[in-house]
């Protein structure tokens, strides 16, 4: 094992999943069976497998959005449950990007990127700092009072990534990010993705169907039929 | 401002669904301040009969409606002696009927009546009045649709009368009424010897409660109220009172319908939206705060245009000729903030059902809603 690979070992386990279940339709569909995983902070892990083998449910359990049937979810450390301030989690702890963008189209850049801080009541002005920060260094300075409808698609996934890292959280969860773009977007925005968590400190959990730009993370996990099937190395 | 922006987004993104639901309330005001209004104003009128130069009523114990009160004329006469009372009249009230005019007030006085020492006379003048039995005197508007003048036989229900005089008054009523000496009045509408009301001056208003005393004491089958009293316990009042406001409610209600129709539609629409707001952290009374402010802005900007719409009508009314006298048009300010309120009230009401449906979804689920 390399230093630079023993030295994340050292760091603690920011997200982690054991003997997680989890099924729709009472029981008819069973999406997860006993998943597990564990993210070290400041890494980045590409979570790969076959569509429905169970990638977004697992990155919705881990930002809040679902519970389990079984099996426990911790971020930070804390596991998430009822008891867990859900609120919080979203608000500072986890940013969430998507496949499509989800943006609101009738806002602007800024107004989109501001609503975490809104949601948070962070203050305009610390706000506005934060975004012009983004925004500088996603490109999309010159775009900031442009509707989202007149954004292209490569642009409006880099608003989404804005808006996901507002509130400074440790953690983002990628739901294939690049997923809708053409591949010359999905390298750019790709790159984009990695060099902000890298540079913020991020632990980045993604999941893609993209080979090319797994392998391009710290750590690459493959999904099975509900269940982790194998870890590949740290790079 | 975000939170602004994200409340008028949805209003302006479905124009003309917002302008139906605000139409909507905004009729929904204008027609509960028009007919509050304007009905208020009838009994304000109707008031001003009664208490013309007066504080006092005496009428009938326990008789639904002042038509059918019957007071010995004599009363008058003895109540008039009291030391406190500086003059009482006697006053019969009939409704009589001409060719195409069914229903007109007549008035059965006194000359010492106000509606006649203290009008305005047109055509003939005060000395006229009572003195033959077949003169009547006939407010300004009577004599238009009338189409009588001085000197003038007109035919009221089964007699002819003469005209005596015209005189205008300030009161609808009265002015398209008809005033005949009390003993015609008697003797036109077979009630000899009685009145239905008297209307009671005191010297001393504090005197009031002394002389309602006495009334009870002697009269026993009558009763005294002041004219504050009489417009708070009469009960063609309180019926006419609440009819407006039952006519306006169900308006309102009707536009508080159009309001949560608009809303519903407004969150299942945006149901990915809020969502997206849900997984940036909005708390479910965040959301809530969304949802009701789209409601109250367009009940708000509803109620407002229904006011100015109302106002505009009832000021328009001013200007109908038929109407002269009859309609009051001044909105008082008590009406219009309860209008508002009521509006605002209706519209957070209409919201209610859409908000929780809001505060409830499910991120996960709303954003596999395409």
């Amino acid at each position: 094992m390399s230093q630079a690979a023993k030295n994340r070992y050292d760091r603690r386990i920011v997200l982690r999943a054991a003997d997680v279940w989890k099924s729709y339709d009472e029981g008819a569909v069973s999406v997860l069976k006993g998943a597990e995983i564990e993210c070290i902070e400041s890494t980045s892990v590409a979570l790969c497998g076959p569509s429905g083998c169970g990638k977004s449910t697992l990155l919705h359990l881990f930002a809040g959005l679902d519970t389990p049937d079984r099996g426990t979810i911790w971020v930070n450390g804390a596991e998430v449950n009822r008891s867990r301030n859900l609120l919080h989690l979203l608000r500072h702890e986890v940013g969430f990007v998507f496949q499509l963008h989800n943006l609101i189209p009738d806002l602007t850049l800024t107004e989109n990127c501001l609503i975490p801080a809104v949601a948070a009541g962070i203050d305009r002005r610390t706000a506005m700092i934060r975004l012009l920060e983004l925004s500088e260094r996603t490109g999309l300075s010159h775009r900031l009072d442009h509707r989202i409808q007149k954004l292209s698609g490569g642009e409006r996934q880099r608003t989404a990534l804005c808006r996901a890292l507002m509130n400074r959280p440790r953690i983002l969860l990628a739901d294939e990010p690049t997923g809708s773009l053409d591949e010359q977007t999905s390298r750019s925005v790709f790159e984009l993705l990695l060099e902000l968590t890298a540079t913020e400190g991020v632990t980045l959990l993604m999941a893609t169907h993209d080979r090319g730009l797994a392998e391009r993370c710290d750590n690459v996990v493959e999904m099975h039929d509900g269940k982790i099937r194998e870890h590949a190395g740290i790079h | 401002m975000i939170f602004l922006r994200l409340i008028l987004t949805n209003l302006i993104r479905h124009r003309i669904r917002s302008l139906i639901s605000l139409a909507g309330v905004a009729f929904s005001v204008a027609a509960m301040l028009t007919v509050i209004t304007v009905l208020q104003g009838a009994v304000a009128m109707f008031e001003n009969i009664l208490s013309n130069d007066s504080g006092v009523i005496v009428f009938e114990r326990d008789v639904s409606d002042l038509f059918f009160s019957s007071v010995p004329e004599d009363t008058a006469a003895k109540i008039a002696q009291w030391p406190m009372v500086a003059h009482a009249n006697p006053v019969l009230f009939g409704i009589v009927s001409s060719a195409g005019h069914p229903i007109i007030t007549c008035f059965g006085i006194t000359p010492a009546d106000t509606r006649i020492s203290g009008a305005t006379w047109l055509q003939g003048n005060r000395a006229g009045f009572a003195q033959q039995p077949d003169g009547v005197v006939l407010g300004e508007r009577a004599a238009q649709f009338l189409s009588a003048g001085l000197g003038d036989r007109i035919q009221l229900g089964h007699a002819e009368f003469r005209v005596a005089g015209v005189v205008k008054t300030s009161n609808g009523f009265e002015d398209g009424g008809v005033f005949m000496p009390l003993a015609s009045a008697q003797s036109f509408f077979r009630k000899q010897g009685t009145s239905s009301v008297i209307t009671v001056k005191l010297r001393n208003k504090e005197d009031a409660s002394a002389f309602k005393h006495m009334v009870d004491a002697r009269y026993p089958d009558l009763i005294a109220l002041e004219d504050t009293e009489f417009t708070h316990t009469y009960s063609q009042f309180r019926i006419l009172k609440a009819t407006a406001w039952a006519v306006g409610g169900c308006g309102l209600l009707l536009g508080g319908l159009g309001v949560a129709n608009t809303m519903i539609m407004s969150v299942f629409t945006r149901i990915r939206e809020i969502a997206i707001l849900r997984v940036n952290g909005f708390s479910h009374m965040q959301i809530g705060a969304v949802i009701f402010g789209e409601s109250a802005a367009v009940s708000v900007c509803g109620a407002l245009t229904g006011l100015a719409v109302g106002a505009g009508f009832l000021f328009a009314l001013k200007f109908v000729p038929a109407l002269d006298g009859y309609i009051d048009p001044s909105i008082h300010l008590l009406l219009m903030s309860a209008v508002l309120a009521l509006a605002l009230i209706t519209g957070i009401a209409g919201a209610l059902y859409p908000a929780v449906y809001a505060m409830r979804v499910r991120p996960v689920e709303a954003l596999r809603f395409e």
